[in-house]
């Protein structure tokens, strides 16, 4: 028994200090009891949810028939899956770009590319209000274009994520390996295809699941993106609050959740989660 | 390792490599024959991995012409070239099992089916990684990663086998018997292998010819044997294998006797003519274990016994400075009575030699004519 055995604690096995386990415990209990409070009272039988009044399932009823908060949600996983898809595409490409080439100003296209993340995010809102405004962008499309304002701005903060993570992947890219496929008969393409994008995988899933996450929460910037009918799911959760917390709010927020764990979970599996913890 | 007459496969013609304004490789031309072992031996910096991967095409010559089996290279991409690399980091593909490792080249040139398969197990068995196919690169060690490598390359059935640093990665014993296996394996394949490393040992051991490269420009190019016994200039002596040197003037030089006038060393007897100019300066080069150390007594009967033939030995005397045993050999540090010192190793032929010396003894020494170099530049 590990638990009974009285081997004395060697000065770095921190974690079997008493001080420490009660450090991460309260950690814990920070980070994750209000989440878990928060489902907990997704099955309370009360109208205020202040006080537990009993198990109900009826407010999940009540939110998945409630067609305006699906069609947010609906929104919401559409453009995640949309801004995803290009940002990885636009920040697996622009860094390749800035780790494998040199070229004029790169050292401002660097600086820029990053901007997105540094700005704040009211600014961004803003000046995409202003921007759409500016150009006249079309509010009255069919779905699933009428998202394609939030979407644009979504990636425009989304991609710069990527491009991080898959830049400091790259720095750990051993050269030799594409000299190795070159010397071996691989064209450009080939090396890219055979050797590269496997080295940057790991980077690829991060940067997927960080977008994923950062679009499908985003307030701030869609919230002065979206047009009278692009009604996002965060955007609707807040409308819905203003009202009062009912339960409906609770049981969404939980689906959602939950919808983002599964996802997660299944990244992880595609790759190994031992790949992703290399992602320094 | 025939002296049959062979062609060259590869052919360096006044080669010049500069990055910026420092010019990597000087001006080198050499060919290397099919079928050699070809040794690139230098320090680190002199330019030989530059060289290795202007022949692989990762770097172009700024000036020059390089043929790879009478093609000339120029415009020729690396993996239009009929040459494989194993490089020093080994560059296996982390993510593909072995098997795929080895077969990625064949996949790229469109060999498909059972030929790859075949060709994979056989060229496994060839750096004895048979029934490793499956395993992924994390799961190896670096001495077999290294198989992979070779295998990997070999597969390629390329006109030249070109290696960079192929041992350097491991650790002493492995080393030594990867040298034997490198050789064994260049003499099954009968392809030729062009090899750079900063060790001599390993050179030595495992090359057909040695192209000793010092500041971007080939100092010497022999046999081992030839490099190591006739040292072309002071850089290669030095380089290859421990050597001391003592400059002098030459004195004497006649068709079967010279002499040098050496002020460390006093003179010193050659038993054949060195056909340098009378008067110059000139260096001496002698080899530790060419020294013979007189035990005790002993440095009288050797001199009773050279008597007849006062010209065919050298003889000195000094006090031991410094001693190392490493096993096999005792090295020794011995003062000169000019106040130079000399290294000399002893082969400890019995279990006590070492116990005959100590520090401060007074001790003689004598080397044979024919031993020491004399080296002109």
């Amino acid at each position: 028994m590990a638990l009974l055995s009285r081997t004395p604690r060697a000065p770095l096995e921190y974690s079997r200090t008493l001080w420490m386990r009660l450090w991460v415990g309260a950690v814990m209990v920070f980070l994750y009891a209000p989440l878990i409070v928060l489902m907990i009272f997704s099955f309370n039988d009360s109208k205020r949810n202040v006080v537990w009044r009993g198990f109900t399932m009826k407010y999940y009823d009540k939110a998945l028939n409630n067609d305006v908060l699906v069609e947010a949600l609906v929104n919401s996983l559409t453009i995640a899956a949309l801004a995803t898809v290009v940002s990885l595409i636009l920040g697996a490409i622009s860094a390749v770009m800035l780790w494998r080439f040199r070229f004029p100003l790169k050292g401002a296209v660097d600086g820029t590319i990053s901007l997105p993340i540094i700005v704040p995010e009211i600014c961004m809102g803003v000046a995409f209000l202003m921007f759409f405004a500016k150009v006249q962008w079309p509010t009255d499309l069919i779905w699933p274009l009428n998202l394609s304002a939030i979407t644009i701005a979504h990636i425009t903060f989304c991609f710069p994520f990527v491009t991080m993570v898959v830049r400091s992947r790259l720095a750990s890219f051993n050269r030799e390996q594409e000299e190795a496929a070159k010397d071996l008969g691989a064209g450009e393409w080939q090396m890219f295809r055979d050797v590269l994008i496997p080295h940057m995988k790991p980077a690829l899933i991060a940067g997927a699941l960080l977008s994923f996450t950062l679009s499908l929460d985003d307030f701030v910037i869609t919230y002065f993106t979206s047009g009278p009918d692009t009604v996002t799911f965060p955007v609707k959760v807040y409308s819905m609050l203003r009202f009062s917390v009912t339960p409906e709010v609770n049981a969404a927020s939980t689906i959602l959740i939950i919808l983002t764990i599964v996802l997660t979970a299944i990244a992880l599996k595609l790759q190994g989660v031992k790949a992703i913890a290399e992602t320094h | 390792m025939t002296d049959a007459p062979k062609k060259p496969i590869i052919q360096i013609q006044n080669v010049t490599k500069r990055f910026g304004k420092v010019a990597a490789v000087d001006n080198v031309s050499l060919d290397i024959l099919a079928g050699e072992f070809f040794v690139l031996l230098g320090p680190s910096g002199c330019g030989k991995t530059t060289l290795l991967r202007m022949i692989a095409g990762f770097e172009l010559p700024t000036e020059g012409t390089i043929l790879i089996d009478g093609q000339d290279m120029a415009g020729i991409p690396p993996n239009k070239r009929p040459v494989n690399m194993v490089f020093q980091s080994y560059a296996v593909f982390p993510h593909m099992s072995v098997a795929d490792n080895v077969a990625y080249g064949l996949k790229i040139a469109g060999v498909r089916g059972g030929e790859v398969k075949d060709r994979v197990a056989e060229a496994l068995e060839l750096v004895k990684l048979g029934g490793f196919e499956d395993r992924m690169p994390d799961q190896m060690s670096g001495g077999q990663r290294q198989r992979v490598a070779l295998a990997r390359s070999l597969i390629m059935r390329p006109k030249v086998l070109l290696l960079d640093e192929p041992l350097s990665a491991l650790d002493a014993k492995l080393r030594a018997q990867m040298q034997f296996e490198l050789a064994d394996l260049q003499d099954q394949v009968g392809i030729t292998f062009v090899t750079v490393t900063h060790d001599q040992d390993e050179a030595l051991s495992m090359a057909s010819r040695i192209a000793v490269i010092n500041k971007g420009d080939v100092s010497q190019l022999a046999t081992p044997s030839d490099l190591y016994e006739y040292p072309a200039n002071r850089f290669v002596a030095d380089f290859v294998g421990s050597v001391n040197i003592f400059e002098g003037k030459l004195t004497l030089d006649e068709p079967d006797k010279a002499a040098v006038d050496c002020a460390g060393l006093g003179k010193v007897y050659l038993n054949h003519g060195v056909t340098g100019p009378h008067g110059a300066d000139v260096w001496v080069a002698l080899r530790p274990e060419k020294i013979y150390l007189h035990v005790p007594g002993e440095g009288k009967a050797v001199r009773a016994a050279a008597q007849d033939a006062p010209e065919g030995y050298n003889f000195a005397r000094g006090k031991i400075k410094g001693m190392s045993y490493l096993g096999d050999i005792t090295l020794f540090e011995i003062e000169l009575e000019s106040g130079a010192r000399i290294r000399v190793s002893r082969p400890n032929l019995s279990r006590h030699d070492q116990e005959d010396f100590t520090w401060d003894d007074k001790v003689s020494m004598h080397w044979r004519a024919d031993s020491p170099v004399v080296l002109l530049s």
